[in-house]
Parts: structure tokens; C-alpha cells; sequence
């Protein structure tokens, strides 16, 4: 593990930050929203706000593909996964992600039929092995998860199987990252830029971020370091008044994306006019659907759905959580009435989710700093 | 779900052009490779592996480098690599 040691060491991280510190301008704040629950994790896990000064913000955006899920969604594929020939699978997050009328393990429960699957090429041996069965993929997840989603529903299609087809939930970060920065609700200086995401499409569909509304962005990795470094070149761009787009994953993460991704995402899904999002109301061209040449494996084709809406709890804070108005444990609910194991709002439903990252790794960093004090 | 766990090719399978067996924390299991299409992928390549696919060829230190972040996770890795164990692509 000597490779690992370099992107943690504590020394060069008190460096960074000591280097980012020089780099703030006096009385400026800086809010900094990073759009991925990865690396919201590693900055809980590893404290990674305790390096920077006071003047910068870690702030949490909606990059969690569960947290984001409204609740007729899960009600809609529990209506179809109430149907006796139906089996419904689904990734684990998905399990517990509440709905109006319960979640897919209150289902299961009642009868229903459902199981987790780790890649939707399961999903489509179970179909494969129950002829008799219709077999239904919950898809769900950005840019990262749907390529996957693709792939395997044109090898349904090459292979003809007919009994296959998804309930489609794939959601796009462009359009979500715009109505963060129309919101009105928040003042955001620049982003790091997701590193899954990006290593799909690439670093140019973030341009307009810089380019028009001027708010540095830098796509960075998963380590700690990883991100202070990114801190550093957003503070660095500022300090020298420029406004683009970064690579700071260049490991991983190539300029184009991947080419091979994104062609099959393009044949297999296409744009849905609006998608609703948890919290975030209805955002146009948001989300992807079959396209009309897959529309043969559209679940909400096959089966009626009743295309159920519901509001989300008045509890839950969830929305302004994912557009990071709020810290998590600001909500009135955290660690009371929604907690890991009971879930209200879906940020703490799955790991990466901002709440059930600070609810689990939060207090912990902050009783390491205080003990370091 | 939205984890990237790395593995090592131990062989690309002859008789599917999509599929390759890996060794996923000492456990073998098929994955997809049609992702990395056009890319030269050989027996002691590591790639990164989502919901059964690779998304990126990496070399050994960005696996090591990713595998000892996911062990930070606790059970959320936990569980990812319980669900690997019980994945069967075809």
C-alpha cells in the first residue's frame, strides 16, 4: 500500500491547506459545491473541511442517483411489482428508499416479488431463467450507471429476450447542476466536478459552467488529497481571475469522456421532455427514457403505470439538502425522527447520501480535531 | 451502488467478445468489457468495475489507491462486494 500512503499524508495536506489559505482573498467567502456523494463521503470520512480555512465552504450538491428518486416512482414500480408474473430487481440502495405507500422492502413483505441485483446483466439472467416471468430493472443512477443499463438492454434485444425490460429512473447532472445555479436560494463560487460521472462524459458538457455563469470547475478524484488539490487549483483560478474547466482526475478521467458510453447511450435512451426529482421539483430535459427503437423494453410502456405523484414529507428537508441550502444536520429531523435505520428522506437512505455520510463519519471527524486540539 | 471497484483481468473469454473473468478482492467473477471497446485490454490489467462493467482501464497504483479507499467505507463495501459475490453475468 506505499502508493496509498502519499494521497493521505497529513503533512501534505496541512501544506495544501496552508497554500489555499494564502491563496483567499481577506473578507471573501467561498462557497465550493461538490456535485458527487463520493466525494461527499471522503470529506466527511477524512475531515477533509477541517484542512481548509474558515473563508471556504464545503458545500453538498445532489449527486446521490437514490437521494434523488421521488416517491411515486418507488409506488409506481411497486404497482407493477405487485403483478404476480412480475419480478422486480433492483440495485440494494434501492431497497429501503422510502414511498408513498412503504418502500420495495415493505412490498417484498406483502408479497411482491422483488430482488437485488448487483449489475442489470443479473437482471437479465433471472429473465433468461424464468421465461414464464416478466423481468423488470428498476434503472437507476447518472451518467456512470446508465451506459450499463444500455449495454445490457441491447444484448436482450440481440439476444431476444422478450420477457426484459426497465423501469427507467436515469437522471442527467447537467440539467441538474443548471437549476442549482438558477436557484435563488444559493450563492455557489465554483464546483468540483464529479469523477464517475466525468469519466463518461468527459469534461467539456461543464464549459457553459465557466464560460457563462463563471464559476471554476475542476474535476477531481476520490481521495482526500485528491480534493484539496482541486480546492487548490479553483482558489488558484481565482487568484489569477480566470474561469475554467479542470482536470485534476486526469488518471482516470479523460477530456472527451468515453466515446464508446456515450454512443451507446445515445441509441438506447433518449431525453425525457421533464423528470421530477426529490426535493428539487420537475427539471426539464432531465432524465432519459427508452428510446423509440428500444421502446419494446420500456416498462412503463409494457405495464400501465398508474404514474403516481407524490409530495414529499413536510418533515423532510431533503431538497434543500441536495441543493445545499441546508447542511444535514440543519434539517429538523436529522438524527431524531430520520436516522439510517429509519429512514424519512432518502439522503439518508443511502450511503452516499450527504445526511448518512455526516451521520456516520461527521461526529467522528470532528471529535479527531478536537482531539488533535 | 455508485461504488467503482477495482479488479484484475485474469482472462478475456474466448467464446463471448464482451466478457472477461476478474478477480475482485480474491474473487473471481465475469464482468462486461464492452465499455472499453477499441481498448487494449490483457490478462493483469486492472480496470475499474460498475454494476458488473469496467468503466476504465487504470494502472496498479490507481487500484490500490481505490481498493483502500472503498475499505475505508466500512459497509457500504461490505455489502458492494456481497452483491459482487452473488453476481452471475452471462
Amino acid at each position: 500500500m506505499r502508493f496509498v500512503d502519499e494521497f493521505r499524508d497529513p503533512d501534505l495536506a496541512e501544506m495544501l491547506g496552508a497554500r489555499i489559505t494564502a491563496l483567499c482573498e481577506p473578507g471573501r467567502h467561498y462557497k465550493i459545491m461538490e456535485v458527487c456523494g463520493g466525494h461527499t463521503h471522503t470529506i466527511y470520512r477524512y475531515g477533509v473541511q477541517d484542512y481548509l480555512p474558515d473563508d471556504i465552504e464545503l458545500v453538498h450538491g445532489p449527486g446521490c442517483p437514490v437521494c434523488v428518486i421521488p416517491m411515486g416512482r418507488v409506488d409506481d414500480a411497486i404497482a407493477i411489482a405487485e403483478r404476480a408474473d412480475v419480478i422486480l430487481t433492483c440495485f440494494g440502495d434501492m431497497m429501503r428508499v422510502p414511498g408513498g405507500n412503504g418502500s420495495f422492502v415493505d412490498a417484498t413483505a406483502r408479497g411482491a416479488d422483488i430482488r437485488m441485483v448487483y449489475s442489470p446483466l443479473d437482471a437479465l439472467r433471472i429473465a433468461r431463467q424464468n421465461p414464464d416471468r416478466e423481468v423488470v430493472f428498476y434503472a437507476i443512477g447518472f451518467e456512470t450507471t446508465a451506459p450499463s443499463t444500455a449495454l445490457t438492454v441491447m444484448r436482450a434485444k440481440a439476444a431476444g429476450i422478450r420477457n426484459f425490460s426497465v423501469f427507467c429512473n436515469h437522471v442527467t447532472i447537467i440539467p441538474a447542476i443548471k437549476a442549482i445555479l438558477d436557484s435563488p436560494d444559493l450563492r455557489l463560487d465554483a464546483f468540483i466536478g464529479p469523477g464517475h460521472v466525468s469519466t463518461v462524459i468527459g469534461c467539456r458538457p461543464y464549459e457553459f459552467i465557466a464560460r457563462d455563469h463563471g464559476k471554476p470547475l475542476v474535476c477531481a478524484g476520490f481521495e482526500p488529497l485528491d480534493l484539496l488539490q482541486s480546492v487548490f487549483m479553483i482558489m488558484t483560478q481565482f487568484a489569477e481571475g480566470r474561469s475554467e474547466v479542470e482536470n485534476q482526475y486526469g488518471r482516470v478521467v479523460r477530456w472527451d469522456g468515453n466515446l464508446t458510453a456515450l454512443k451507446v447511450l445515445a441509441d438506447v435512451f433518449a431525453l425525457r421532455p421533464y423528470f421530477e426529482w426529490r426535493g428539487l421539483g420537475s427539471i426539464s430535459h432531465s432524465a432519459l427514457r427508452m428510446s423509440d427503437r428500444y421502446g419494446d423494453f420500456d416498462a412503463e410502456l409494457r405495464f400501465k403505470v398508474p404514474g403516481v405523484r407524490v409530495a414529499d414529507p413536510k418533515a423532510c428537508q431533503c431538497g434543500e439538502v441536495l441543493k445545499g441550502v441546508l447542511k444535514p444536520w440543519e434539517c429538523k429531523v436529522f438524527g431524531t425522527a430520520c436516522t439510517p435505520e429509519m429512514p424519512i428522506g432518502t439522503c439518508m437512505v443511502s450511503s452516499e447520501g450527504a445526511c448518512a455520510a455526516y451521520y456516520n463519519f461527521g461526529q467522528y471527524a470532528k471529535q479527531r480535531v478536537h482531539l488533535e486540539v | 451502488m455508485c461504488l467503482a471497484i477495482p479488479g484484475e483481468i485474469v482472462e478475456l473469454l474466448a467464446d463471448n467478445d464482451q466478457l472477461a473473468l476478474v478477480d475482485v478482492v480474491g474473487v473471481k467473477r465475469r464482468i462486461n468489457v464492452g465499455l472499453l471497446d477499441g481498448v487494449d485490454l490483457r490478462a493483469g490489467d486492472w480496470v475499474l468495475i460498475h454494476v458488473g462493467f469496467a468503466m476504465s482501464k487504470v494502472d496498479e497504483r490507481e487500484a490500490a489507491e481505490a481498493l483502500s479507499m472503498l475499505e475505508t467505507m466500512g459497509q457500504a463495501f461490505t455489502d458492494e462486494l456481497q452483491a459482487v459475490a452473488h453476481s452471475s453475468i452471462e
